[in-house]
């Protein structure tokens, strides 16, 4: 990879963000979503008592608890919601086939995004626990091993998202009906893996259905870095089990490597 | 990359795009030369910007050969890419930048580009450089979308229906850019509905017509001589309207004169504009589908019409102003 290609692709990622911020839904659906939902869970059920992970142990607010699945869900917002709406109107409206016509390399404009999601999603993220901490007063762990667990979760998440963010772009037919086609996936695997509903009451077959899914393992992970370490024994096999949560994620950053390689195309071909 | 300035821009052989059993581009066969600026005319659907695409490297080509600046175009790489300008049909970005950030990041990607102040001024948006591209009425987009197709300085120029929605004195503008762009030694490449615009710019034009290069030459020779010779047209003694084809207009009109005993009904004598040539060319070509059509409601005397593939006379002699 020529040094051209590399510094193409940092001054995309300069150019992404500044567009990024600059789409007002963007901002709104991916960027400050989790931020708002945050705010409303820990409104909404302020009066209805701590979650405890055992009878009779000590419990943390509803906040708190939902906290990391709304960080899993910035990830998957930042990432997968995010890039594959971008880029399938990027695909719609022209902008690829400009690009396309220039010299720029595709994996300059991939460094572009995938930059822009690793900006953005980061101060998503110093967004959430910090309104977490200061305006919902949610206690965070203090010790340096959580935060290096929410470190690499956090960096693996961000990196599967965004590669299947870009693998899922290739999916919707046209523009317009880019976001008809993404948010439903992106919704239902929000409801499915403990984003919005406590993950320990789900149905067992759906948790299963949830666990071939990266959110999931994403949610596991946050809440790993982010809350007691007895709480652990809520998760399906009563462990934090992070040995899996890297090989899913890792999983499916492979996955959406290789369908992004294979699917990704200046132009339709022949269209 | 090596290539001596006799070896032209662009040379094409038998070159054949087929959708199933429909063929876009049927055999054509181009060379331009270094400098060149050629004119490609042609009717929606007629192959124009399916050849555009393929020398661009966007499509595939189903058969014969085509060279791009010495590279085959279904294989060029970014050094090659830097060495092009593509100015696509007008797009629909959203448009989330200035004028001056979109051509500073796009200057960004070309080895030697133009300077940006430079290119806006030459495309007339100095007023709006700091204005986000979204904001900008239909002619100023296509204006940006032009800017950015120079900025890195290209060696050989696309330009695809570049004046459309331009006003007239936006289009007298882009004229005088184009041939700046010309003087600096740019080959540029045109599609056009506008004959005006290739009789100004074109040193050579090419029309086509169900995928095929009906024909090439100097703007003001297409259709061949014989396409030039002036129509008199009459209403005689009978009611019908006549006309007919001569080098001799005035012996022609004083010898009616001479037979009517004095002045002919609804005289006209009629020099073939560029238009008229054109819409010609294509009708004679596309088939038989719409021949005839075309004067209905005019009656024709048998003796001296025309007929059906002769030219539509409108005294709109725009082409033909632009050519003097």
């Amino acid at each position: 990879m020529s040094t051209s290609v590399i510094a193409l692709g940092t001054s995309r990622v300069g150019y992404e963000t500044k567009g990024y911020f600059r789409s007002l839904d963007a901002v709104f659906f991916t960027f400050l979503f989790p931020v708002i939902m945050l705010a409303i869970f820990t409104a909404a059920f302020s009066g209805t008592g701590d979650i405890v992970p055992a009878p009779g142990a000590e419990g943390v607010s509803f906040g708190r608890y939902f906290l990391p699945g709304m960080l899993a869900a910035g990830l998957l917002l930042s990432g997968v919601q995010n890039l594959a709406v971008d880029i399938a109107t990027e695909k719609g409206d022209g902008t690829l086939k400009r690009l396309g016509g220039t010299p720029l390399s595709p994996v300059s404009y991939f460094l572009g995004k995938m930059g822009q999601v690793f900006v953005t999603g980061t101060l998503q993220a110093a967004l959430l626990l910090v309104v977490a901490s200061v305006a919902f007063g949610i206690e965070l762990p203090t010790d340096p091993g959580s935060w290096l667990t929410f470190a690499w979760v956090f960096v693996l998440g961000i990196t599967t998202s965004a590669l299947l963010g870009i693998a899922l772009s290739a999916l919707p037919r046209s523009g317009k009906s880019a976001t008809a086609v993404v948010i439903p996936i992106v919704l239902v695997l929000q409801f499915i893996s403990g984003v919005y509903l406590q993950f320990s009451q789900l149905p067992e077959w759906m948790q299963n259905v949830a666990s071939l899914f990266p959110l999931k393992w994403m949610a596991q992970g946050m809440r790993a870095a982010l809350l007691p370490e007895d709480f652990a024994a809520l998760e399906q096999n009563g462990t934090w089990d992070l040995g899996w949560v890297a090989i899913w994620l890792v999983v499916w950053l492979v996955v959406g490597l290789v369908i992004s390689r294979l699917t990704f195309r200046w132009i339709r071909r022949d269209a | 990359m090596h290539q001596t300035d006799s070896e032209p821009a662009i040379r094409i052989r038998g070159l054949r795009k087929t959708y199933g059993s429909q063929a876009a581009v049927d055999g054509v066969d181009l060379d331009i030369a270094r400098g060149e600026t050629f004119a490609l005319l042609g009717p929606n659907g007629a192959g124009k910007s399916t050849t555009v695409e393929i020398l661009e490297g966007y499509r595939s080509r189903t058969g014969g050969e085509a060279s791009v600046l010495g590279v085959d175009p279904a294989h060029g790489g970014l050094d090659w890419k830097s060495r092009l300008g593509i100015v696509l049909q007008s797009t629909g970005e959203s448009g989330a930048f200035t004028v001056r950030e979109q051509l500073r990041h796009f200057a960004g990607f070309y080895p030697n580009p133009r300077d940006v102040e430079e290119v806006i001024a030459a495309v007339g948006l100095e007023a709006k450089a700091s204005t986000r591209i979204a904001k900008l009425s239909g002619g100023q987009r296509r204006r940006v979308d032009v800017a950015l197709g120079i900025v890195g300085r290209p060696e050989l120029l696309f330009l695809d229906e570049p004046t459309t929605g331009f006003d007239p004195e936006a289009r007298r503008d882009f004229w005088q850019l184009v041939r700046t762009l010309k003087a600096e030694g740019t080959t540029i490449l045109l599609t056009t509905h506008y004959l005006d615009e290739a009789a100004q710019l074109g040193d050579r034009a090419g029309v086509i017509v169900g995928g095929r290069l009906v024909d090439v030459g100097r703007v003001h020779e297409l259709g061949g001589a014989a396409a030039r010779v002036p129509i008199v047209r009459w209403r005689g003694a009978d009611g019908l309207v006549h006309e007919q084809r001569t080098d001799e207009p005035a012996r022609l009109v004083a010898s009616l004169v001479a037979d009517l005993g004095g002045e002919p009904a609804e005289l006209e004598v009629i020099r073939p504009s560029l238009e008229d040539i054109y819409l010609d060319l294509v009708r004679s070509h596309a088939g038989t589908e719409h021949a005839g059509t075309e004067h209905a409601g005019t009656e024709h005397a048998g003796t001296h019409s025309v007929g059906a593939t002769g030219p539509t006379i409108d005294p709109t002699t725009d082409a033909q102003e632009a050519l003097a």
